[in-house]
Parts: C-alpha cells; structure tokens; sequence
C-alpha cells in the first residue's frame, strides 16, 4: 500500500482551514500603511457625454485628496493594442476616464479619492457632473434584423462551421418536424467578492496591485501597456479569489482607477466597486435562438439547424460559442448553423459560467425535448438513436466519451423509467409532478503553462505557478498532483499561486487549469525527480546505480525501483547526504499537438432534474438533480463533486431565476442588487446527486483530466425547463421560467 | 435628439463631513477602542479600523449576508448597523470562532463536508450557523435551509453547507428529524 497515492481521492482542501477562519486574504484585505480609498462615479445616462464635472465643489472639503476624470487623467497609451488583455475580443477596448463620451450606462466618469472609504463614498454622492443626454438603444428586439456576423473573435472563439448536406431540403421531407425560438435575458455573474483592488505605492514608481482578478498576469501586462510600466515596476497578486465565474477574466475598471490614482498621488490606494457597479463589468448576453429540427421515420434526425444572434458593445465584437455544439453533440448528416451580434449601447459582454455553451444548450436541449415530443419518443431514447460516435464539425473521433454511461448511469439514479411520457400525467403533494433531461458537452483544453518546484534537505516541497484560486481547488489538486509524483504526504507539500514574481500561468477560465497548470506541475516536480535520482545514484553502492527516470518512482517518501521495490533509498537521506540546502527546477507545458490532430476532445454531461408545481400558485420547486459527467480522470472528488453541484445550483439559478432587467427607456438595468437579481439560496436547492462516469485518456493531456467547472452546468436548466413542460404541459421558451409564465 | 442633466449646486456649500470619535468594542474577547465616524458601519470599522477582514463584504445592503457577525450572541448583518450603536457590546467575528489550527466544530465541518468553494460567504455562512445554533432552531433540514437562507453562496455550496450544519446541530442534539 502506498499513502501517496492522492490523485483521484477526497483529500479536505487545503486552503480549507485559512477559508473557515477568515484568514484567507482577499484583494481587499491587504492592510497596507496610509491607504487612501477611491469610490467610483458612474453614468445615470446610456449616451451622451459628459459636459461639465464640478470636481472643484468636492476637492474643497477635508480629506478629498483627489477626482479623476477624463479632464486630468495624464497622457496614457494611445493605441487600442496597449488595451487589449489576453480575451479581449475584436474592436477598441472601453478606457476608462479617457473621453467625455458616454457610451453605455453605469460607465465610470470619475474617481474620487480620499483618506477614507466613507469620505470617497460621500464626496462622491455630492459630485455634480452634468451630462448631455443622447438617444439610446438597449433593446436587442429592435436589432432582429442588424445582426452581422463577426469578424475575428477573441482567442477560442470558432465561427459556426459551414452547412452540411442539405438542411433544408431534409426539413422539408422530414417526418415531423418541429421550429422555436427560445430566449433568455442578460445575466450577470455576481460573485460574491466585490470587485476590488488594493494598490501598494512602493516608492520609485514601482507598485504591487493586489487585485480581484482570474490572471495576475495578464492585468500585469495590460497595465504595463496602459501606464507604460516596465516589468519590474508592477507585480500583482491574486492569492485567494472570491469567486470569479467569468468575471475576472479581462482586466476590470477597478484595477485601472486604483493603479492611476496610486501612481498620480503616489500613495496607495485601494478601489472597490459596489454591488450595483458589478453590473457593470460583462455579463451574459441577451441571447435569441431560432432552433428547426426535423426528424425521419426511424427517430434518427434529419435536418437540425440552430440559429444565435446576441447583443454586444458599440465598441467591442464580444464572441461566444453558442451554435457549434449543437453541430457535435448529434449525430445529423444535414446541419446548418448560423450565429451573429447586434450593437446596443451597453457594456461589452463577457465569458460567464459556460460561455456560449450555456446559452446554445438551452435552445438545443429544450428543442431536443419537443422533437422528441413531435417524435412520440421518450427523451432520452430519442437521444440515444442520435448518440454521435464521432465529431462531425470537424469529421474526427472523440479522445474518449462515455456520455451513453452517464446517460444510463443518471437515468438509473434518477428512476427514469418511473415516468410517464404524457405531460401532467404525473401527481405528488398535491402538485403537478415534472420530470426532465438535458446534456452538454464542452471543450477538454489544455494551454502553455509554467511552474517551478523547489525542495529542501528535510524534504519540504514547495511548487509555485502564477495559477488562480477562485473556489474551484486550485491549491488541493496541485498539491495533490505534486505530493504524488514525488512520492510525498501532502502536508510536505505546499503550492503557492497568484503571483506575477511565478513562472507564468494562463488565465483562470475555460475549464483548463487543472489540465494547463497540473500538467506544468507535474513535469516541474519529474524534472526536479530526475535531479534528486542523479544525487541517489552519485553512491558507488548505490541501489539505483544506471536506473532511468521511467524505471524508479517515488513513493512513500522513497525512491525505489518500479520492479523491485526492495532497490529503494530514502528521500530524506539523499537529500541531506548531497551536502544541497535546496534542489529546484523549473518547466513548463504545451499541449501534445501531433498527438491530439487527429482527435475531438471533450467532456460530457447528463442531468435530470424533478420539479413540483403548484397549479394554483404557479410556483416551481426543483425536487431532484440527478447529475452525471463524463470529464476524464478526477484528480480530487470532494472538490470536483463541489464544482458540479455549484454548476447545478446555476443551471436551477438560469431557469428558475436570473435575469438582469434592462429598462429601456433609461437604458438602464434596473435589478441590479441582490434584493431584486435572485440567485438561488438554500431553501431553493434540492438533493442533488453527482456521478462522475472515468474516462481513460491518455491524449488530452498526461493526466487524463478534462477539466469540471463548466460541464456540470449543461443540461441544468434545460432539464428543469423540460421538467416544467412535463409537469404542466406548458412550453416556456423564454427563460427564466417565472409563476407568470405558467399562469 | 439630446437634452442636458444637470444638478444645481447645494445653497450654502457642500456640507462638511462629520468629525470622528471614540468608540469602545469588544471585539473577541478584546476591548478597542477605534477612532469612528458616526457613519462607519460595523462592517467597515471590522475590516477597514479593527483590520478584522474575516468578515466580508458583499453588498453593504443586508441582502447577501456575508457580513454576518453575532453581536451580543445573535447574528446580524453588520453592513446594516453602525459601529456607534454598539459602543461595549460583545461582538464575534469569525476570527472569534476558532483559528486555522484550532477550528470550531463549526468551522471543521464546512471543511470536511466541502461546504463552500471560494471560501467568501463562508464566515458569514459559520457565523450566521452559530447564531442559529444559538437560536435552538434548528430541528429539521427543512428549517436549517429556511433559516440559512439569508446567506447567500455564489459557488453554490449549499449542499454542503446543509451538511455541516445538520452534523453540529446533531452533535449538538438539536435535530428531531
């Protein structure tokens, strides 16, 4: 028996115990000396400009140290390049207090400075700033038929692939056929940590920004191309995160207003926004779909074809994938898909939770169900005779996709068969009784990532990478990863992250950190188990003299040879015995291209959800999830199954609840607070049951691991959505399903 | 089609802000003595004059609950009152509750059930448990998602959550069913 063995078990984070405590320090919880604090200003108007600011009023009163505003922010990059973050999408970035010009509601027109946060809060209340108010358009119903398709994209868009066979053609001759369109609002991530950031004045023009971000490194050199700063003028941190979904991704306005004040008054300065600004910073995009589907005799589909177009920025081609799935997750030999934007005068949207696949899943899976329906099938037995053994977007096998045995494993839990296909042919507590399925599938990506690991003669390993920690275990699974390849416990393990003084990481997002950085860990940690195995073999009696690196392993706090284990030495020994304090080495890794040309590599997912509604009230209780994914190897169940049952909560959270409320007149969202943006709470989450279905493969990366943090969320809503028409015979296409739809 | 915004400038010049002063707390166990406004929220004299950031801030609105703290032993939202009002009462924060090496029960079980992802709304989901522990109501599953309710958890924890909860309540013999 080995003990350090640790992948794929259900080790306590390791960060848990600093979380609990309220010692885990957040980026606006670094307690930095003479800290002043910036309050934002936002716009009451959509478009227009702002004409006068009477920033003389409040610079007036005791302890105002400063307003910014376009009319004395100093000279800044010029270029749109020196703006563009590592996701930012085609166009010219939004920067903040550059010009008079209002160009979307809640954008920042100043930032006021002062000793204290109260004193920023109030200076900024009494701030008059007269606007002169354009004709605006938020509304995407207006802009139907203005949608163009984008030209670029930011870095993973893909626009839609071309039609396959013939359509419509195999619509028109279909043996039953069915045309929606289905709709969701904006949404906003709202995580719950504030979007803040704490900016240490380090004297000689050099700052550290401890900042509320998903990639240190890439706010790093956004604000080197924004302020001009070198490379060893600006370090930012991000050790804990509370919560990003999305909404960390680019550089927020935050980080921007800190660092110029800091730099400006050389003085730190810390800058948070409040719950209403965090409306401002990206959301989900208001999204119409048009889905037409049409079937042949056998329950095979004949023609499907998928539609998107959503709203972006005046200034920004904001892109997501929202129709490719729909090409994928069937098997249909005439496809047709088609994908556009519509400019409104908002703020750019921006990746949330599943970006793209989240909203395309809807219409796709909801659609699913009323083929399925048209059809006379049951909903999952339509999906299985469509099950896709290959990928034909891109006309290649799938690494590996056991999404049939999530879907026997998910229907077996959840007791499928207990249903009855006619809708409100099922009762219970006196309630119409639901019962529904949806799937997904999303990328299994793998990015350039760095680390460094070090270990010292008493066998102390630390392993440092310029990776995130947003809740989603980044801290567990690398010292998992760590403490097993070097044979270790994990408490001689500790990984640091956050860092831009670490080797370079990518961003937090797209489900890629534990294949990206993982696999960067692990190679850091052989590179440094090759050093220490030519320190065991220095010797002359040396039980691994003319061993190769493959031909030992550590385990147990030893290095032995894999086929004889008695030919082992002690680690500890052969590090103190090499005279070295301190042993380190630094790699890092790129995916395996020739390997994986040849392959479409994906996760999988199943959900089945149960809902109770009260006929007379309208009201809607999710009863049941059944939860099933299919993301290769899990490096660490009890964090993995947490990132499912979070996705559940939002998938229940983007059927039954979310949607940020745009009143048009004003151009203006008008829920944006918690009080009125319901997310949901306790009382509304319902059992929920997590199966993880392995999956063997060796060509999406050494560890076999596909990543869990946006999969989960698939299928969610569409099966609460289903479950609503199953239960009420209703067919509410416009989410989120409220009781005045069902009334 | 434009029209000018604009706001007349206050009669009298910009009211000045309000001076500070001394405000006694007891804050875990320690008296302090912090130099406050009048108009500093017990949230923000926590994390901003005490430099206690364990307690969160996430709408400074009383609608998310991560600011939850017990005063006096009964939890409340410490975004919506003023540190002035609380002059020699007995606060907790989550500092109060136990440390990384010496967790409460409480504090234990959200980490061996997973009961929160990026650990933001945790304090104020552990101290708002206590306070419902101290309450003596928490008799069912139904009630302790009931009455965990006005905590809100982005990532989603509430399954987990629920566990901890129900695990001390147990402990405790507090659950019936």
């Amino acid at each position: 028996m080995t003990q350090t063995n640790h992948i794929g078990k259900a080790p306590n984070r390791v960060d848990g115990p600093l979380k609990v405590a309220g010692t885990a320090h957040y980026s606006g919880e670094f307690n930095v000396p003479h800290l002043a604090y910036g309050y934002v200003v936002s716009s009451p108007i959509a478009k227009g400009k702002v004409v006068a600011i009477h920033a003389d009023e409040v610079r007036a009163l005791p302890g105002v140290l400063e307003v910014f505003s376009h009319e004395n922010v100093p000279y800044l990059a010029w270029f749109d390049k020196s703006y563009k973050d590592q996701i930012a999408p085609g166009g010219s970035p939004f920067r903040p207090l550059h010009s008079p010009d209002i160009t979307f509601n809640q954008q920042p027109v100043a930032l006021v400075v002062a000793d204290t946060f109260e004193l920023a809060r109030y200076a900024a209340a009494l701030l008059r700033i007269d606007y002169e108010q354009e004709d605006h358009e938020t509304n995407l119903e207006t802009k139907r038929t203005e949608g163009y398709a984008p030209g670029g994209g930011k870095t993973g868009f893909q626009a839609p692939p071309p039609p396959r066979g013939n359509p419509d053609k195999a619509l028109k001759n279909a043996t039953h056929s069915i045309e929606a369109e289905y709709a969701h609002g904006a949404q906003h991530h709202n995580p719950m940590e504030l979007f803040t950031t704490t900016v240490e004045w380090r004297g000689d023009g050099k700052i550290t920004a401890y900042d509320k971000t998903q990639g240190v490194y890439n706010v790093k050199n956004y604000l080197m191309g924004v302020f001009g700063l070198g490379k060893d003028e600006v370090r930012v941190v991000n050790q804990f995160m509370g919560g990003g979904f999305g909404a960390g991704l680019r550089p927020q306005y935050s980080v921007f207003m800190a660092v110029l004040a800091t730099l400006e008054l050389k003085r730190s300065v810390r800058v948070t926004l409040t719950r209403q600004q965090m409306f401002s910073i990206g959301h989900r995009p208001n999204t119409l779909q048009l889905l037409k589907m049409g079937t042949n005799p056998d329950g095979t589909l004949a023609s499907l074809q998928h539609h998107a177009l959503h709203e972006t920025s005046q200034f920004e081609d904001y892109t997501e994938n929202i129709v490719n799935w729909s090409g994928m997750l069937y098997q249909c030999e005439n496809v047709k898909l088609g994908y556009q934007l519509a400019k409104l005068d908002i703020y750019s949207p921006q990746d949330m939770r599943a970006p793209g696949a989240a909203s395309g899943n809807v219409g796709l899976e909801v659609a699913m169900d009323e083929m399925a329906y048209a059809a006379g099938l049951d909903p999952l037995e339509f999906r299985l005779r469509n099950y896709a053994d290959r990928d034909q977007n891109v006309d290649k096998p799938f690494s590996s996709k056991k999404l049939r045995e999530c879907y026997k494993q998910a229907a077996a839990k959840f007791g499928w068969e207990t249903r009855t296909q006619k809708p409100r042919s099922m009762r219970a507590n006196g309630k119409l009784r639901g019962m529904g399925m949806g799937g997904g599938v999303w990328d299994a990506t793998q990015t350039k990532s760095a680390a460094k690991a070090l270990i010292s003669a008493d066998g102390k390993l630390t392993v440092r990478s310029a990776t995130g920690e947003n809740g989603t275990g980044t801290y567990t699974i690398m010292t998992q990863i760590a403490a097993e390849t070097l044979g270790l416990p994990l408490e001689a393990v500790t990984f640091e992250l956050g860092d831009t003084d670490q080797p370079e990481a990518p961003i937090q997002g797209g489900s890629w950190t534990a294949a990206s950085v993982g696999t960067a860990v692990k190679n850091a940690c052989d590179a440094l188990g090759e050093k220490i195995l030519k320190l065991a073999q220095k010797p002359a009696d040396s039980p691994l003299k003319d061993a190769k690196y493959d031909e030992v392993e550590f385990v147990n706090g030893q290095l032995r040879l894999r086929l004889d284990h008695d030919q082992a030495v002690v680690l500890r020994d052969v590090l103190q015995a090499s005279g070295e304090t301190q042993l380190e080495a630094d790699s890092s890794a790129l995916p395996n291209m020739l390997k994986q040309q040849g392959y479409s590599m994906h996760s999988h997912n199943v959900a089945f959800a149960e809902v109770e509604v009260d006929e007379d009230l309208g009201t809607i209780k999710v009863t049941r999830v059944v939860s099933a994914v299919a993301a290769g190897r899990i490096l660490n169940q009890k964090t993995a199954r947490s990132q499912v049952l979070g996705s559940v909560v939002w998938g229940l959270g983007m059927a039954l609840m979310e949607e940020t409320v745009m009143d048009h007149k004003f151009g203006r969202y008008v829920n944006h607070n918690f009080a009125e943006y319901h997310i949901p709470v306790n009382a509304d989450i319902p059992h929920i049951d997590v199966i993880f279905v392995h999956e063997d493969d060796d060509i999406v990366n050494p560890l076999g691991v596909k990543g869990i943090g946006e999969v989960g969320m698939l299928g969610v809503t569409a099966a609460i959505a289903n479950a609503v028409f199953h239960a009420t015979g209703k067919r509410v296409r416009d989410l989120p399903i409220m009781l005045d739809k069902l009334l | 089609m434009s029209q000018l915004l604009t706001r007349a400038p206050a009669s009298g010049g910009l009211p000045a802000p309000v001076p500070t002063g001394p405000v006694r707390l007891h804050i875990n166990g320690e008296t302090q003595t912090l130099q406050l406004a009048p108009w500093t929220s017990l949230l923000d004299a926590l994390r901003e004059y005490a430099h206690l950031t364990g307690t969160k801030k996430g709408c400074d609105h009383g609608q998310c609950g991560a600011c939850t703290v017990l005063v006096n032993g009964r939890r409340i939202n410490s975004c919506l009152t003023l540190a002035v009002m609380h002059e020699d009462d007995d606060i907790t924060t989550i500092e109060g509750l136990g440390t990384p090496d010496n967790l409460s029960p409480l504090q234990q079980a959200f980490v061996d059930h997973d009961a929160f992802q990026c650990g933001y709304c945790t304090p104020g989901q552990i101290c708002s448990a206590q306070g419902l522990l101290n309450e003596g109501r928490a008799h069912s599953e139904a009630e302790i998602k009931e009455l965990m309710s006005g905590n809100l958890c982005r990532c989603g924890a509430y399954v987990g959550i629920l566990d901890a909860v129900s695990e001390v309540a147990n402990s405790q013999g507090e659950m019936v069913k």
